[in-house]
């Protein structure tokens, strides 16, 4: 297995293959002190881990936080909105401000694109991205291809649909780049006018009939549909697109038998899928739960130990 | 005071000069051109090895005074143009308060008139206060001093108002200057659309929000029998457009900016402030397209869109950093290494593009050439010159530009505006 | 470089220490085998064979993996790999005994020990290794040792496994840099 030499995670764009492998892989381990009683390793003791939030998010924050506590890192958490940021202070200068306090690493969540790498441009922390605007989220898609390896054993060749608003959305950006590497066949359902433009250049399908994707797919992503797509007339109603993109039980009888349906929360149960289906055998919504904070504890722990000078992200 | 350029290669919008050339200067004008003028004057420079050119005209920038003159001032937007050899700057109405009255105009006027380093021509606005709905006193704003009038930033939506603002305008004998945007298209998109935007997770302005506008004011234009000039032309589908409404006869002419023929909207990739812009930078297709226009005359000349921003400003994330980048010291280093040494166009096109066509655009007659009794507005080039656009030499008050650290070719030596030099390096 | 112990010799060693070990813990009884990947894991798999003919039934076996427990962490320029612990049982009031192949400076055996105890409370935990090089930096003794080896610091002792290594069992000492 190859050897982490990388001092940020900003995005999979630049991790290679085997970058993505080993992190599965460790995340293995991460998973199996989870299980223990005692759920604490003392890896990361001594190290100051701070997430700094520009963007409300519950589960993303929290497993980030049990993450880094069972591997023993202090964790703060820094919740700013981006608004009260506008009178004056740059993100820059908050980062700056975190940075001086010696801390180890900085976990970040904003709403616009790039935010995180240029915070790893100018700052010596390890920076990690926790979702930038609807660029980037890569620990939502490396939980997500551990959860389909551990269910399926492999990634290459599978038949992966991610269905929803991809235009805004980080997490097909990220599956679909990570996917990519590890050898998947994607496609992307959605409204025409939630596909962005020239989309199969990141090598993807386009398909806006979800029963294709029901019948064909190994594993179907589904996003989460936000209300104000239909302010923004996106959408013409949220029961139209119930209608035609949400999965329900009966729409499932043509799955493959070990099809997974995943989601990476918080779902809207009637919206993209029924209570049903959410609930249902094809469903590891809550694998994937449980699985992100070994994920994210093992990207903390390649990420905090090393010491290697940063070097130019290629991207 | 005299002045006496010896041993200069004069390019003008026709030719080059095959002899060197002296050229006398007195009281503002260029009094004689000769091979050998043995007038004593009260400087001599040598220009030797360098070109001359006349003075480039700029018909598009921002000096941000009144109002953000923590960004730029007059002072400093004219140090910067003199820098960049220019010596005849038209700057845009959306100031705080509005250059939208004569009052404001007039103390333009005389603040680049204390500072005196370059001719500074105010835009007026289309509509009062940039407000989209009354028109302003055009008249008045004409007798002023404007030579043109702009609501830049934004297009005067309604299509009524542009018709009523075209009428008016052309009564008034002042030129409109259209920022082509439709806002519903664009709505609030960072870059353009494309790929690029796709992998990016950007907002993306669709090319369309700028061609529908412009295809729109075309047939206005048409139909009023009156003229307008197109601000930043950025697209290939535009250049297609104007192309075709010339050879209809329909009065248009257009600008583009360095960066349009320089950079692609994978500069956008390094989330650098900079990079935004508005139009946003576009795809190579655009960029080869923009160059190509510039070379057959489709677009007419070449604007900075000089759009100073402050530090803070650019250190904001991609979404909330203001659009816009400096101009005015990398536009001929940027030509020429970009149209003139890849052969796009020669010499004396530059010229036309940066002097001869803007001074026309806006009726400077005495402008834009280098003849006995012009503007004595002269700049002298070092045009083999490979040199760096370093952060440091920036005599902007901002530094936002996408171009530091990079190698340009052919560099300003002296500008001299008015008979007066006002810049040597 | 040196051959210093050889198959026959490493077979012979091991059947002594399962030996010692019923011996000592008076039976197998609430007896459990861990060995610390990844050659640990290997010669606790080989006493379990060896201690199951001799009482007829193998005893718990679990696998370690120290190195989240490793106190040169912060010393490293890049992260060692992780690798899963197994361990399939409780350890609560066992007698454990932890086995590794060399025994040098302690440190290894330090961090298994603060590994298991958060498994649980063990009654009793013993060391069992193939090999004891001396040199000790902490305070840690082995309770089976199947060849004591003075060594000099600046010594390797590689011990060679058949199924870790794919080749011949053997332990051999290289002189040279320091691992």
């Amino acid at each position: 297995m190859s050897e982490w030499i990388k001092h940020d995670l900003l995005d999979l764009q630049n991790l290679s293959k085997e970058e993505i492998e080993l992190i599965l892989e460790t995340a293995k381990s991460f998973k199996e002190v989870s299980s223990r009683d005692v759920k604490k390793v003392p890896a990361l003791r001594g190290k100051t881990v701070v997430m700094l939030f520009f963007e409300n998010s519950t589960r993303t924050r929290m497993s980030f936080e049990l993450a880094a506590k069972r591997l023993s890192a202090d964790t703060i958490n820094i919740a700013i909105s981006s608004s009260s940021l506008s009178k004056g202070e740059t993100i820059l200068d908050t980062a700056r401000n975190i940075e001086a306090m010696n801390v180890d690493a900085i976990i970040v969540r904003h709403p616009t694109a790039g935010v995180p790498k240029i915070l790893s441009e100018n700052l010596g922390p390890s920076i990690i991205n926790a979702g930038d605007g609807c660029r980037s989220h890569p620990t939502q898609a490396l939980l997500d291809m551990f959860t389909i390896k551990e269910k399926l054993g492999k990634i290459e060749g599978l038949e992966v649909g991610i269905v929803g608003d991809i235009a805004h959305s980080r997490v097909a950006r990220s599956n679909i780049c990570g996917l990519n590497k590890l050898g998947a066949k994607v496609t992307v359902c959605g409204p025409a006018t939630l596909i962005p433009s020239d989309i199969e250049k990141l090598g993807v399908k386009v398909s806006h009939d979800v029963d294709e994707i029901i019948k064909n797919s190994d594993v179907i992503m589904l996003l989460r549909i936000q209300k104000e797509r239909q302010e923004d007339k996106f959408l013409p109603s949220i029961r139209e697109y119930a209608k035609v993109f949400g999965i329900n039980k009966n729409r499932l009888k043509n799955a493959k038998k070990d099809l997974l349906i995943m989601h990476p929360g918080p779902t809207n149960r009637g919206v993209e899928l029924s209570a049903e289906v959410a609930d249902g055998e094809y469903s590891v919504i809550l694998d994937q739960v449980t699985n992100g904070v070994a994920v994210r504890m093992a990207i903390l722990y390649l990420l905090l130990g090393t010491k290697e000078i940063k070097t130019e992200e290629v991207s | 005071m005299s002045l006496l350029i010896k041993n200069a290669i004069i390019v003008s919008f026709k030719n080059i000069s095959k002899e060197k050339q002296d050229i006398l200067i007195e009281k503002g004008l260029i009094k004689k051109i000769g091979t050998s003028i043995k007038e004593k004057a009260a400087k001599t420079i040598d220009a030797k090895g360098k070109i001359v050119m006349p003075g480039f005209i700029d018909l598009h920038s921002h000096l941000r005074e009144p109002g953000r003159e923590d960004k730029e001032t007059i002072e400093t937007g004219s140090l910067a143009a003199a820098k960049g050899g220019f010596t005849t700057i038209m700057c845009m109405a959306n100031t705080n308060p509005v250059i939208d009255n004569c009052m404001i105009v007039e103390s333009i006027i005389k603040e680049a008139k204390r500072v005196g380093l370059v001719n500074v021509i105010p835009v007026g606005a289309i509509t009062r206060g940039l407000n989209s709905e009354e028109l302003t006193d055009m008249v008045e704003l004409k007798s002023a001093g404007c030579l043109a009038l702009s609501d830049d930033g934004r297009s005067v939506l309604n299509s009524n108002l542009m018709r009523l603002a075209l009428q008016y305008s052309s009564m008034a004998e002042i030129l409109l200057i259209e920022h082509c945007e439709d806002d519903f298209l664009s709505s609030g998109g960072m870059m353009n659309e494309g790929y690029n935007s796709t992998l990016l997770g950007i907002k993306p302005d669709p090319g369309v929000s700028e061609t529908v506008i412009l295809a729109r004011d075309i047939e206005l234009v048409n139909y009023t029998k009156t003229k307008i000039h197109f601000a930043h032309i950025s697209l290939k589908r535009s250049t297609e457009l104007i192309k075709n409404a010339k050879k209809s006869g329909i009065n248009v002419t257009a600008e583009a900016c360095p960066h349009h023929f320089t950079l692609t909207d994978d500069a956008v990739k390094s989330f650098d402030t900079s990079t935004k812009v508005k139009p946003p930078l576009r795809s190579k297709e655009d960029v080869d397209a923009i160059k190509q226009a510039l070379s057959d005359g489709t677009i007419d000349c070449i604007s900075t869109d000089h759009a100073p921003h402050s530090k803070e400003d650019k250190e904001a994330d991609f979404d909330n950093a203001p659009f816009g980048m400096i101009g005015f010291e990398t536009a001929l280093g940027l030509a020429i290494k970009e149209l003139v040494d890849a052969k796009v166009i020669a010499l004396p096109k530059l010229v036309e593009l940066m002097s001869k066509n803007p001074a026309g655009i806006i009726g400077l007659k005495n402008k834009g050439d280098i003849k006995e009794g012009m503007d004595a507005d002269i700049v002298i080039v070092d045009d083999k010159k490979d040199w760096e656009f370093k952060k440091e030499d920036i005599a902007s008050k901002s530094k936002n530009s996408p171009f530091i650290g990079m190698m340009l070719k052919g560099e300003v030596q002296t500008t001299i505006c008015a008979g007066k030099i006002t810049y040597q390096k | 470089m040196s051959k210093i112990i050889d198959k026959e010799n490493i077979r012979r060693a091991i059947t002594r220490i399962s030996h010692e070990i019923l011996e000592k813990n008076k039976g197998s009884e609430d007896l459990c085998l861990i060995g610390i990947r990844t050659r640990g894991a290997v010669l606790a798999e080989r006493i379990n064979e060896c201690i199951k003919q001799i009482e007829g039934a193998a005893l718990p076996l679990g696998i370690l993996d120290i190195t989240l427990y490793r106190d040169d962490l912060t010393l490293v320029s890049t992260q060692p790999i992780v690798h899963e612990t197994l361990i399939n049982f409780d350890i609560a009031d066992k007698k454990i005994v932890l086995v590794d192949d060399v025994l040098f400076t302690g440190r290894t055996i330090r961090a298994a020990l603060d590994a298991l105890i958060d498994f649980g409370r063990p009654s009793s935990i013993q060391l069992a290794v193939l090999v004891d090089r001396g040199h000790r930096e902490l305070p840690i003794r082995a309770d089976y040792v199947g060849k004591n080896i003075p060594t000099s610091i600046d010594e390797n002792v590689n011990v060679v496994l058949e199924e870790t290594d794919k080749e011949q069992d053997q332990v051999i000492v290289e002189t040279g840099g320091a691992k």
